[in-house]
């Protein structure tokens, strides 16, 4: 049992589930089990990968944890409080701690707001700023960004990808946070840009002593800013350690998949893929058992049955699968 | 980027601190589409002649003549000098008629469209934020208000009450609001889980913040369109009212009665119905090119 009051994030067995409408009358047909039970702790100034393919449930986590959304079941503590149990009011003041940046800079920010009312509004919102105070105080967080004041006073669209991530990071910081959440940052922009914009993360990380949660699906950028990585499947955490021990001794079969798959940007460099067969399955019917069975090229008969629990292999390296809790793979 | 490096900084920083002003920039586009502001200038002709003449009526003072004067000496006499647009089958002046009657059309047009799109905003943004069963709600009140055939009610409303102007104004208004609602609340139903939308919840704002400062103003680009259509409408609506001798009665002038009296002698007298015509058809023109005009310029993306 993680303490709560220590960690700055624990999250323990977040449950979110999706109705499923349809039929006569709009009657709930099923449940789209995007998020199954996921547990993690963050500490202040830590940044943890979350990676795993697209529809596993990586973004509902997110906005489970800002509560964006109303949870199934579980809870979340920030910094000593439970978010899912806060009132309208303690949940606003607790928004100033905890921020987020979207995957897709064109639609995360107003078309129709210059970006100095985008970057003031949070000032605005908590009653920080006003007027001359506060136009003073985004002319420095567009300064922070790497931005220049006089930016303020154009609209979105007069920028290009990777500088209206930076506006929609300069949104975040302005509350001054503790944790900001990036979702999939620079997935949506050139690869050209991702370094800037990744680098611009880790500076402010050191500045500010932000924690990150950084969902993503890019491995390569992960292991760049990473310090811990968690890797999902179907709603589930399968694997967590730190970013070396991940990615030189991966213990669940999923996460030597995904590793096997990064490219190697070398035409000689030979190595063993893994590929998986069969498609990842439905989270509305997900399969019995350990989730992943179906595609796992290590099973058992028993993995059909026995759902895994995400326990300790390796002094701080966890992973969900019996066959690896048994028998840990060994590095090289 | 260059550019602005090139700046030097104590420019940047007066540039910085200068209030950024949207409506200036707003102005700023708008006033770059001719057609637009040709149209506008049309319609501040017309507020402007409509606000002096509805003085006049107040003081009880009249130029050129008095709209009401009759003079059976003169009756049906084609445009001249003395009577720049003809003169009725009364002998009455139509210039000073239609003048007198300008603020009818506006007023009406103006009030109409302003009820229903207050309440078709106010509806349509409450249903598209809510969704679920306030949604449901509403949108049924919506397809209940649409069963109704609008000018037959109308006909009918004035039928039980007075038919006066506000009436009018009030039934149009009311009957009116059924678009508005359904275009705002779809175009809410496809922003809300936009991600803009989403950075501001998790920003702590409250609901009328997110409708009103981020939902609103993005949904608000046809409803301007179909706003400007509705005063149009709306004109139109009073004057086909007028025909049936439902609408504002005579004496008053309206520019719908006067096209109405006109009609029986439209081979005998064309100034009776090509005037009153035309300037409805000025008025409705002019609204349309605005409402494009404020749709170019409101929509940044569509103009860099």
């Amino acid at each position: 049992m993680p303490d709560t009051n220590q960690e700055l994030l624990v999250v323990e067995d977040l449950i979110k589930h999706f109705p499923l409408k349809g039929g006569f009358m709009g009657r709930t047909v099923g449940w789209v089990q995007a998020v199954n039970g996921v547990s993690f702790t963050m500490s202040e100034g830590e940044t943890l990968g979350l990676v795993g393919e697209s529809g596993c449930g990586k973004t509902t986590t997110a906005r489970l944890i800002l509560r964006l959304i109303e949870p199934t079941g579980g809870s979340v503590h920030f910094d000593g409080h439970s978010v899912f149990d806060l009132g309208k009011e303690e949940l606003r003041a607790l928004r100033r701690q905890m921020q987020i940046i979207f995957q897709d800079p064109y639609s995360s920010l107003n078309p129709r707001m210059t970006v100095g009312s985008i970057v003031g509004e949070p000032l605005e919102i908590h009653g920080l700023a006003e007027g001359r105070a506060k136009e003073e105080q985004v002319a420095t967080l567009l300064e922070k960004v790497g931005l220049a004041p006089e930016h303020m006073r154009r609209y979105p669209h007069e920028f290009s990808g990777g500088q209206r991530q930076r506006i929609g990071i300069a949104r975040a910081l302005a509350l001054e946070p503790k944790f900001i959440i990036c979702d999939e940052p620079v997935s949506a922009l050139d690869v050209s840009i991702r370094a800037q914009v990744l680098n611009l993360l880790g500076d402010l990380q050191a500045d500010l002593g932000l924690a990150y949660l950084l969902i993503s699906h890019d491995l390569s950028v992960v292991e760049h800013i990473a310090d811990r990585v968690a890797v999902m499947y179907l709603g589930l955490i399968v694997e967590m350690a730190s970013v070396e021990d991940l990615y030189a001794n991966p213990q669940h079969p999923y996460t030597e998949a995904l590793l096997s798959a990064v490219p190697i940007p070398d035409p000689a460099a030979k190595r063993e893929r893994i590929f998986l067969s069969g498609d990842v399955p439905s989270p509305i019917t997900p399969p019995s058992g350990c989730f992943f069975h179906p595609r796992c090229p290590v099973r058992i008969p028993e993995c059909e049955h026995t759902v895994p629990e995400l326990t300790e292999i390796f002094p701080g390296h966890q992973a969900a699968c019996i066959v690896r809790q048994a028998e840990p793979k060994t590095p090289g | 980027m260059a550019q602005a490096n090139a700046q030097t900084a104590d420019q940047v920083l007066v540039e910085a601190t200068e209030p950024y002003r949207p409506w200036t920039e707003l102005a700023r586009r708008f006033s770059a589409n001719r057609l637009a502001m040709g149209g506008l200038v049309v319609i501040a002709l017309l507020v402007a002649i409509s606000l002096t003449y509805f003085c006049l009526k107040l003081t009880g003072r009249t130029w050129p003549y008095d709209p009401d004067a009759t003079d059976l000496a003169s009756r049906l006499l084609g445009p001249s000098a003395a009577h720049p647009l003809g003169t009725d089958q009364l002998g009455r002046d139509v210039l000073s008629r239609m003048l007198f009657g300008a603020h009818i059309s506006l007023t009406v047009g103006f009030v109409a469209v302003g009820i229903a799109i207050t309440i078709g905003i106010i509806v349509g943004a409450t249903a598209g934020h809510f969704a679920g069963w306030v949604d449901n709600v509403l949108m049924r009140m919506v397809d209940i208000v649409i069963c109704f055939p609008r000018f037959f009610l109308i006909l009918t409303v004035v039928a039980l009450i007075k038919p006066s102007l506000w009436n009018i104004i009030i039934v149009l208004g009311l009957t009116g609001w059924t678009g508005t609602a359904r275009l705002i609340r779809g175009e809410i139903l496809s922003l809300r889980e936009r991600d803009f939308i989403q950075a501001v919840r998790a920003l702590g704002a409250n609901a009328p913040r997110i409708i009103l400062r981020h939902l609103v103003p993005n949904a608000l680009t046809p409803v301007l369109v179909s706003a400007t259509l509705g005063v149009a409408g709306a004109i139109l609506t009073e004057a086909g009212l007028s025909f049936l001798g439902f609408g504002v009665q005579p004496p008053q002038p309206t520019w719908g009665n006067i096209l109405t009296e006109g009609r029986l002698y439209i081979f005998d007298a064309w100034w009776l119905t090509i005037f009153p015509g035309l300037a409805i058809l000025v008025t409705v023109l002019a609204f349309n090119l605005v409402g494009e005009g404020i749709r170019d310029a409101w929509d940044p993306r569509l103009k860099v």
